[in-house]
């Protein structure tokens, strides 16, 4: 039998790492919105983890069920999940737009064009 | 043995961030990242989190790679080749990262019973909405209940979102019916 311990916020740690790292690393635009949507599934799986509990299961009722998770993470994080896709819309939206205006959506190339623009 | 599964997805969630940090195509990227959500689906239902697990499948893997796949019919396929690392953002990110592990030593175990998220009001809905709601469902008679007005302002952030995207892309619609 293998003992998860607390392998599972290692692993939120590590995602979290990966997200924020192409979030601030990348230059391309799209990308850091790639790194921001892993950033939030680790903080998703970080509550998901703490609800967890053992032998228990998913928080619907049922006849002779002794123990369920607890159903107050999984609440906060559906409300997370949706707000986390309405602000990634509209990043994306914006991407768009300033690959209209610069032609490019690379960080170095929108920023070098404004300093020629100045 | 959902134990094993657990460890091995996550493992397979960590290589599968890197591949698509590292990926120069962002059209595989995109693609990479709905399988991403789909993992993250999968570790939700062995989690118990089921409302969670399928919002995931259906947003996170199934619209956010739309939005992606859209993003990229509009800009550009391909990520400019990248070549040194940035060593500044490294070492935030490790002393983030190295700060967040020391903090979670203090956690208590994965599934621990007595862990202190378990010992207040979670009791209460699990045994009071029943009746009180008349819905076996928890989370729904919490989400559409209990914090019935939450959900009524995550609708306005949508909407908000949704009023802020037609503003910034509205002109490409306008162009196509003048054509």
């Amino acid at each position: 039998m293998i003992s998860v311990g607390l392998f599972n916020y290692w692993a939120c740690m590590v995602l979290m790492m990966i997200g924020l790292y192409t979030a601030i690393a990348r230059p391309n635009l799209v990308k850091k919105l790639i790194g921001l949507s892993i950033f939030q599934v680790s903080v998703f799986l970080l509550y998901i983890t703490v609800g967890k509990v053992s032998g228990g299961t998913a928080p619907i009722l049922g006849e002779g069920i002794e123990a369920y998770s607890n159903p107050l993470p999984h609440v906060l994080i559906l409300t997370a999940i949706v707000v986390g896709i309405a602000t990634l819309s509209l990043g994306l939206a914006l991407v768009v737009r300033i690959g209209e205006a610069y032609d490019t959506i690379e960080e170095d190339e929108i920023i070098e064009r404004d300093i020629v623009n100045d | 043995m959902t134990e094993i599964l657990d460890i091995a997805l996550l493992s397979f969630m960590i290589v599968l961030a890197i591949a698509v940090s590292r990926m120069q195509n962002l059209f595989m990227a995109a693609m990479m990242t709905g399988i991403f959500s789909f993992l993250s689906a999968i570790v939700f239902t062995l989690l118990d989190a089921v409302d969670v697990a399928f919002t995931e499948a259906a947003v996170g893997a199934g619209v956010s790679t739309v939005l992606l796949l859209g993003t990229l019919s509009l800009t550009t396929r391909e990520e400019k080749i990248v070549k040194k690392n940035n060593a500044l953002a490294l070492l935030v990110v490790l002393i983030t990262g190295s700060a967040l592990i020391y903090g979670t030593l203090d956690m208590p175990n994965y599934g621990d019973p007595n862990a202190p998220v378990h010992q207040h009001v979670a009791d209460r809905y699990i045994e009071k909405s029943g009746e009180e709601m008349g819905i076996p469902n928890i989370v729904t008679s919490v989400l559409a209940s209990y914090r019935g007005y939450d959900t009524l302002g995550e609708v306005t952030v949508i909407f908000t979102a949704g009023i802020g995207v037609i503003l910034l892309l509205g002109h490409i619609w306008r162009k196509e019916d003048e054509q």
